[in-house]
């Protein structure tokens, strides 16, 4: 025999291992990667579906897709009475709205009792809010979640969608993508 | 016997105290709204029920992720199923009704891959490692016949 015919096992017989300890690093690194549990809406850079809410609170009228084409960006707020996150996300709402933001909200399968409690405990900084009993408006964008906060340009088109809580942090990125949505 | 019930007393007053948060989040995030009407009930058409059932086995729950939207109890997931039955009951097609929230949510959504660019080796790998090994058995045989 030949020493290169002695040679080529040698190698062949480390490759089951090499591809073992590919295969195990892959499990191991899908293990300690943190998990991305957000659904992403595919529906950005799309219009919003046609909709027309009725009214979840007394002192506000119900939403339809109307409003989003008056020529000015607005923001679209998924919420809910019964979600925690939605009320620590509030005082940023409100400094959005003192801005000058205009926000409507869809309330997620909610009662208007529980809508106008949420709404005295953590102010209202919403100019319209529909009532979405059967998450049929959420499902329509694309949301998969409360909440969610939707920047909608002045033409109906969905340009950028925030999943979970606005934190203060989040804020000026919010102003900016207002601010792109109205060039 | 008569030692350890007040042990078994505290024993479950701690466990309750531990448990108690728990229950109390789980409690208020959730809405008080009954379920949506189709989310639990059956179309009356059993063959459209059939339809609605195979889809929904093969729609990811977006709340709950690891279960289909006819497995999960979640509120979402029943609204989902609400969408999906009354649609069917309107006439749409199954596949129609996946476009459309493969649409909104992405291939996510759906259970079934769908051939695209990207999942067609998906589909070619099971005939083209079929086709290698046919070549490589046609191979030794050949050889083996020759000696």
């Amino acid at each position: 025999m030949s020493a290169e015919a002695k040679k080529k096992p040698g190698l062949a017989i480390w490759l089951p291992l090499i591809l073992f300890a590919g295969f195990f690093a892959l499990v191991i690194w899908g293990l300690v990667r943190p998990a991305d549990r957000e659904v992403a809406s595919a529906f950005i850079g799309k219009p919003l579906p046609a909709f027309d809410l009725p009214p979840a609170s007394d002192d506000r009228p119900g939403l339809s897709t109307m409003v989003f084409k008056a020529g000015k960006p607005r923001l679209l707020n998924v919420f809910a009475s019964w979600c925690v996150p939605c009320a620590v996300e509030s005082p940023q709402l409100a400094f959005l709205a003192s801005k000058g933001v205009e926000i409507d909200g869809v309330a997620i399968r909610d009662r208007k009792p529980d809508v106008a409690r949420f709404l005295a405990q953590n102010g209202n900084p919403f100019a319209r809010i529909g009532k979405d009993d059967l998450s049929q408006v959420q499902l329509a964008i694309g949301s998969s979640g409360v909440p969610e906060t939707f920047v909608v340009d002045g033409k109906g088109v969905i340009r950028y969608q925030h999943i979970g809580d606005i934190r203060a942090e989040d804020v000026p990125m919010i102003l900016r993508k207002l601010e792109e949505a109205g060039q | 016997m008569n030692r350890l019930l007040p042990m078994k007393r505290l024993l479950i007053a701690l466990f309750a105290l531990l448990l108690a948060p728990v229950l109390a989040s789980q409690l208020s995030a959730q809405d008080m709204l009954p379920p949506a009407p189709y989310a639990y009930k059956q179309l009356s058409d059993p063959e459209q029920e059939a339809k609605a059932q195979a889809l929904m086995e093969t729609l990811r729950c977006l709340k709950c992720q690891s279960q289909s939207i006819a497995d999960s109890d979640a509120p979402m997931a029943g609204d989902m199923r609400h969408q999906v039955r009354t649609r069917i009951a309107a006439g749409e097609d199954p596949e129609a009704i996946r476009q459309w929230l493969i649409e909104r949510y992405g291939d996510y959504v759906s259970y079934t891959p769908q051939v695209k660019p990207i999942t067609w080796p998906l589909f070619a790998a099971p005939a083209v490692i079929l086709l290698l090994a046919a070549l490589l058995l046609r191979n030794r045989f050949r050889k083996g016949g020759k000696q």
